[in-house]
């Protein structure tokens, strides 16, 4: 085995579990599969990549690499409106669509399906946007570091890889220490007796759209920094991302992040293996294997 | 002029009806039983490639051409795509309603991949061509042969149609709609809920099959490009549109939304200059997920919403409240 794909894998890896804590968070409290969840991701990228062009256009200072890495002070910045402007977006979503539809006491498996409508009509508008031709954040090469032991990875590779831990330890401690992290929790265990009991669930249930659109925009941002930007790029993500969310058992935070490296590692292993065009048949051998074994997934409870 | 009229029309109802056929699959599915199926296109592709396999002429480099009968074709694109249906309905279908919706969009992204990769058996992203079309020895004679074509569509769909509605009528109709209406109540009745669920997810399914087989035949060239989700995604229009657990109106919500596809298409290829004919064609799709979603909301029935029928020995009667 390669050293080399690990690593590929894992930061692969990193960015699909960025984005099933996003589906995972959306899908324990709002209790329906958000399959408009990788548009959020494509829309994230893109979000990024208008606020940066336009922030590098404006002020050229700030697209002068920042040391090692391949992008100026334009991206990061464009990143955290982005962040907010994917909130937003989620937020329109849901007043539009998802709210109104929970007011009408719809069944889960219409919450899915209005998901899954919303999703095309996203992925559609971001290609009459942006057209379907691939975008870049930057053009600039970057030589890979040597890490030892014969692996090498970017600058761009390890921060992404470093933000992710960061941004699921962040979730984590957000869920588990807070109130508000509380009190979703409580929504997710019942949301009529968590609102008997004063929590305001339909804060929560912003909140929770804000956090799970904002890790889709940085999952976006780091997918569209280490490959490419296409409208395309969330639906190819989907299916890893439901089999992370549902391999590290929904609603937990840090089994979504460890299964998210689980299949990155699995897929890198797959291209060695069996050759790069099978890799997005790992995702759904994995949701498979977990449907047959254990359906509530590693650290889930069983329903 | 007239008879050219005639002909495009019978092409026309042709490819409608053979969306038709998917749109009463899938009525099975999710109208009468509560199976979601986001994976459609993928069923569809299926059935399309095993009859294309069996009934196209020897082909060097790739498997099969079996040259069999059309009909062979069919029937085998049915059986196969109902047995794909049964595995991963078996997989799935105790779990949690949506976990059967993301195992079977799996399901599509994998036939996807296979029909791009198996160049041995599918001729990867070139496809297969030459399938036989039926009739084609009065090809010469353009409207006969595209009016022969609508009829035997035509009596497919109607065929399908009249089992159908048996099917729901009868004792085995009630219980799948008994169980997606109270699942508790029907167990506590003895009905074994997943063996019935499962039952009519695999007839769906080879419906689906079906309707793949019917249109690679009547086109004459399938490729994996032919089954993406945009495809999933104008079935489920059709279905809500018509209103789900109507078989009428799995029929009359194919026929609508394939004409509304067809003229917008035809508008923009009127309106835009050929260079951002592409690009426009994306707004296609957001007006009928707009579509989806405002149904959804104002009229979750769709234009014929289902029938209260209890049997077919009392004479139905509207619901009067929408089911959530």
């Amino acid at each position: 085995m390669n050293p080399q794909a690990l690593m590929d894998g894992l930061v692969s890896g990193s960015m699909i579990g960025l984005g099933a804590v996003g589906i995972t968070l959306t899908y324990s409290i709002l209790r329906f599969a958000n399959f408009a969840h990788g548009d959020f991701i494509s829309w994230g990228a893109y979000f990024a990549l208008a606020v940066a062009g336009t922030l590098g256009a404006a002020f050229s200072g700030l697209t002068t690499p920042i040391g090692p890495f391949s992008f100026g002070w334009a991206l990061p910045l464009a990143a955290l409106v982005a962040v907010a402007l994917n909130g937003g977006l989620a937020l329109l979503v849901d007043a539009l669509l998802f709210g109104r539809l929970r007011k009408h006491h719809s069944t889960v498996i219409i919450m899915v399906m209005a998901s899954f409508g919303a999703a095309l009509t996203l992925r559609s508008l971001l290609e009459f946007i942006f057209s379907a031709r691939p975008a870049y954040y930057s053009k600039a090469l970057q030589i890979a570091l040597p890490l030892g032991g014969g692996i090498r990875a970017t600058p761009d590779q390890l921060l992404s890889l470093a933000v992710a831990v960061v941004l699921v330890v962040a979730v984590h401690l957000l869920l588990t220490r807070t109130a508000i992290g509380r009190a979703m929790r409580a929504v997710s265990e019942n949301m009529a007796l968590a609102g008997l009991v004063g929590i305001r669930v339909r804060r929560v249930i912003r909140v929770v759209w804000l956090l799970g659109a904002g890790l889709a925009a940085i999952a976006g941002v780091t997918a569209g920094l280490l490959v490419q930007i296409r409208p395309q790029m969330g639906l190819d993500l989907l299916l890893p991302l439901f089999a992370a969310a549902i391999l590290g058992g929904i609603g937990s935070v840090p089994g979504a992040m460890l299964a998210g490296l689980i299949i990155g590692l699995s897929e890198a292993i797959a291209v060695q293996l069996v050759g790069a065009q099978w890799r997005a048949g790992v995702s759904f051998v994995i949701l498979v294997a977990v449907l047959l074994a254990r359906p509530q997934g590693l650290f889930g409870r069983a329903e | 002029m007239s008879l050219e009229l005639v002909a495009y029309a019978a092409f026309f109802m042709t490819m409608a009806l053979s969306y038709a056929i998917i749109c009463l699959g899938l009525n099975v599915q999710w109208g009468q039983t509560g199976v979601f199926n986001v994976g459609v296109a993928g069923f569809v592709a299926v059935g399309a490639y095993v009859s294309a396999l069996l009934t196209t002429p020897e082909t060097a480099g790739r498997l099969g051409g079996f040259g069999l009968p059309i009909a062979v074709g069919w029937l085998g694109g049915a059986l196969v795509t109902s047995g794909v249906s049964f595995l991963i309905g078996a997989l799935t279908i105790r779990l949690r309603s949506d976990y059967l919706a993301i195992a079977t969009f799996g399901v599509a992204v994998v036939v996807q991949l296979a029909a791009l990769n198996l160049e041995s058996i599918t001729g990867g992203p070139f496809g297969i061509g030459f399938i036989p079309r039926p009739f084609s020895e009065l090809a010469g004679n353009s409207l006969l042969f595209s009016l022969l074509n609508f009829a035997i569509v035509a009596l497919l769909v109607i065929g399908l149609y009249l089992v159908l509605e048996r099917l729901a009528r009868s004792p085995w109709g009630r219980v799948l709609r008994a169980i997606r209406e109270d699942e508790t109540a029907a167990l506590a009745l003895g009905k074994n809920a997943v063996k019935f669920r499962l039952q009519a997810f695999a007839i769906g399914g080879g419906i689906m099959g079906l309707a793949g087989a019917v249109q690679a035949h009547f086109i004459g060239f399938i490729a994996p490009d032919n089954y993406m989700p945009i495809l999933t995604f104008q079935v489920w229009a059709m279905l809500i549109v018509g209103g789900s657990g109507n078989n009428r109106g799995a029929i009359f919500g194919a026929i609508l939304v394939w004409g509304i596809w067809a003229a917008s298409a035809a508008a923009i290829a009127a309106l835009f200059p050929p260079g951002e004919q592409a690009r426009a064609a994306t707004l296609q799709i957001v007006m009928i997920g707009i579509a989806l979603c405002l149904i959804l909301l104002w009229r979750p029935r769709g234009i014929l919403g289902e029938l209260r029928q209890v049997s077919r020995h009392l004479t139905p009667r509207r619901t009067p409240d929408a089911r959530p």
